[in-house]
């Protein structure tokens, strides 16, 4: 079972890089135009130290931005979640907020903060991130049955034990969907900052240098190093879901 | 005898969108210590409303709600609720949703104590070996069964039964109601509860209260004769009979559709 869930998608992957080597082969694109799997390997061969030490910058920039995003998400879900008069008050602005193309607030906030580069790349990503979050806590708040908040207020329960107690299990499963959703946004956020702010660091900063140099194959295994953290802390959602929300499982 | 739920008088008006909406105009309920009274009416009259007033969830604009000859002006710890939505929680085991009402109730029993007590329940209502289950993995009656216990564990003066075999299916609806005589039985009880049912009124109660329709005032009171041990064999004697109809003529007086008549 576990060697399945482990090679079924190592083999897929596998053969996701021949065809790609395969259709790149057979169309004759030159490097410019499409890169092959095999000319990545020179790539990370040649830069695997910068792919390391920039691979790390985008990692903890992105970790760091994603656990804002779920703190100040929960924090404002549960407002929301609780109280009809905030709900109504804040959901234009939070849309409104999030249907601004983030593309275009990177150059503001890289002009804002301009020098401070670890602070304007994590505020990007926690921007870009902590929408769903916000709002699948607060549906998840406000859609508890009356009669879950009655059982324990009949017997003289607080606002916070019932919180403790009811609320906040009940509301883990959409929590980690939306982090789920959050986990691959905030990697975008970080990325556009990366690549938009000069001097930059992390792998976007290295997809944007390879641009300047015409380094097709080291722009493509850029993307795929990206693929890859992605996948990595996706997966590390999956794991803490299991262990804190796994009870919502119903295929087992 | 003095009562231990005594409801005076009880007037409320909910402040709707689209205006005050009168549900309560004259609600008289009496509950003896150990009675059992089931609340009967048409949909909507007001009757879960009623289960807030005697948990102390809702307090009303007049009368008076007294349980144990104290006024209810808020939640106490001495009642237990179930509803007709089981709401069992599905990260805990039946024994830990069992186990809830101590959390938050102060108890003199130790860990052990409790445990034991929330196991000798679940023996009592047929859960026997299904403690250490999810609720996900338990049959609605099943469900039922564990969130009674769960509303007797802290031993509440009164329990609340809000249509809790509403619903569940013809057989296994008489199956919880047997249990519920034998629970009784083993763990006395004071109970109101809230039934749409009449001949579940009639098998369960010693007193059943008839509703109006919204604003809702007692109408009728019928008293079940005490027959000692029942069984599902009483539903079907000509004593059972009068009395179902008694009420289900009271009903359609609550909602309006005859006129009331003179009945013994």
């Amino acid at each position: 079972m576990t060697a399945q869930k482990i090679l079924v998608p190592t083999a897929a992957i596998i053969v996701f890089l021949i065809l790609w080597e395969l259709l790149v082969w057979a169309m004759g694109w030159p490097n410019f135009r499409m890169a092959s799997p095999s000319d990545l390997l020179p790539a990370y061969e040649r830069y695997w130290e910068l792919f390391l030490t920039m691979g790390w910058q985008t990692l903890w920039r992105t970790v760091v931005g994603l656990l804002l995003a779920v703190i100040f998400g929960t924090a404002l879900g549960m407002v929301m979640g609780f109280s009809r008069v905030m709900r109504d008050a804040l959901y234009p602005l939070l849309v409104g907020f999030n249907a601004v193309p983030k593309a275009t607030v990177v150059p503001i906030v890289a002009l804002m903060f301009v020098g401070w580069h670890d602070f304007n790349t994590i505020l990007i990503a926690f921007m870009i991130s902590f929408f769903p979050i916000a709002v699948s806590v607060s549906i998840g708040l406000s859609t508890l049955e009356p009669e879950y908040r009655d059982i324990l207020r009949a017997l003289g329960a607080s606002q916070s034990q019932i919180f403790w107690k009811i609320a906040l299990p009940k509301t883990l499963p959409e929590f980690f969907g939306a982090l789920k959703v959050s986990v691959t946004l905030a990697f975008i956020g970080t990325n556009l900052m990366e690549i938009v702010s000069p001097h930059g660091r992390g792998l976007g900063a290295l997809f944007d240098s390879g641009k300047t140099n015409s380094d097709y194959p080291l722009m493509f295994a850029v993307l795929i190093a990206l693929a890859f953290l992605g996948i990595v802390l996706y997966y590390i959602v999956v794991a803490l879901e299991k262990t804190f929300a796994g009870w919502a499982d119903r295929s087992a | 005898m003095e009562n231990l739920i005594e409801i005076a008088d009880v007037r409320h008006t909910f402040q709707t969108a689209s205006g005050p909406l009168p549900v309560l105009d004259g609600l008289e309920v009496s509950v003896p210590e150990g009675g059992f009274v089931a609340v009967v009416g048409p949909s909507g009259c007001g009757k879960s409303t009623l289960t807030r007033l005697i948990a102390g969830l809702l307090i009303p604009d007049e009368g008076s709600v007294f349980v144990h000859g104290a006024r209810v002006t808020g939640p106490r710890a001495n009642v237990g609720m179930a509803f007709q939505n089981p709401v069992l929680l599905e990260w805990r085991t039946i024994l830990d949703n069992v186990l809830l009402p101590l959390e938050i109730v102060a108890s003199p029993l130790s860990k052990t104590e409790k445990q034991d007590r929330a196991r000798k329940l679940l023996a009592l209502v047929g859960l026997e070996g299904f403690e250490n289950k999810r609720p996900s993995e338990l049959s609605g009656g099943m469900k039922q069964r564990a969130s009674l216990c769960r509303s007797l564990i802290h031993q509440p003066e009164v329990l609340i039964l809000d249509e809790p075999f509403g619903a569940l299916d013809a057989f296994t609806r008489e199956d919880l109601w047997q249990t519920m005589h034998k629970v009784k039985a083993e763990e006395p009880f004071t109970a109101v509860l809230i039934t749409h049912d009449l001949r579940e009124s009639i098998f369960l109660a010693d007193q059943v209260v008839v509703l109006s329709g919204r604003p809702a005032r007692t109408q009728f009171t019928l008293d079940v004769p005490d027959t000692g041990i029942r069984t599902l064999d009483h539903l079907y004697t000509p004593e059972a009979a009068e009395m179902l109809n008694i009420l289900r003529h009271q009903i359609e007086v609550a909602q309006g559709r005859v006129p009331a008549k003179d009945v013994a």
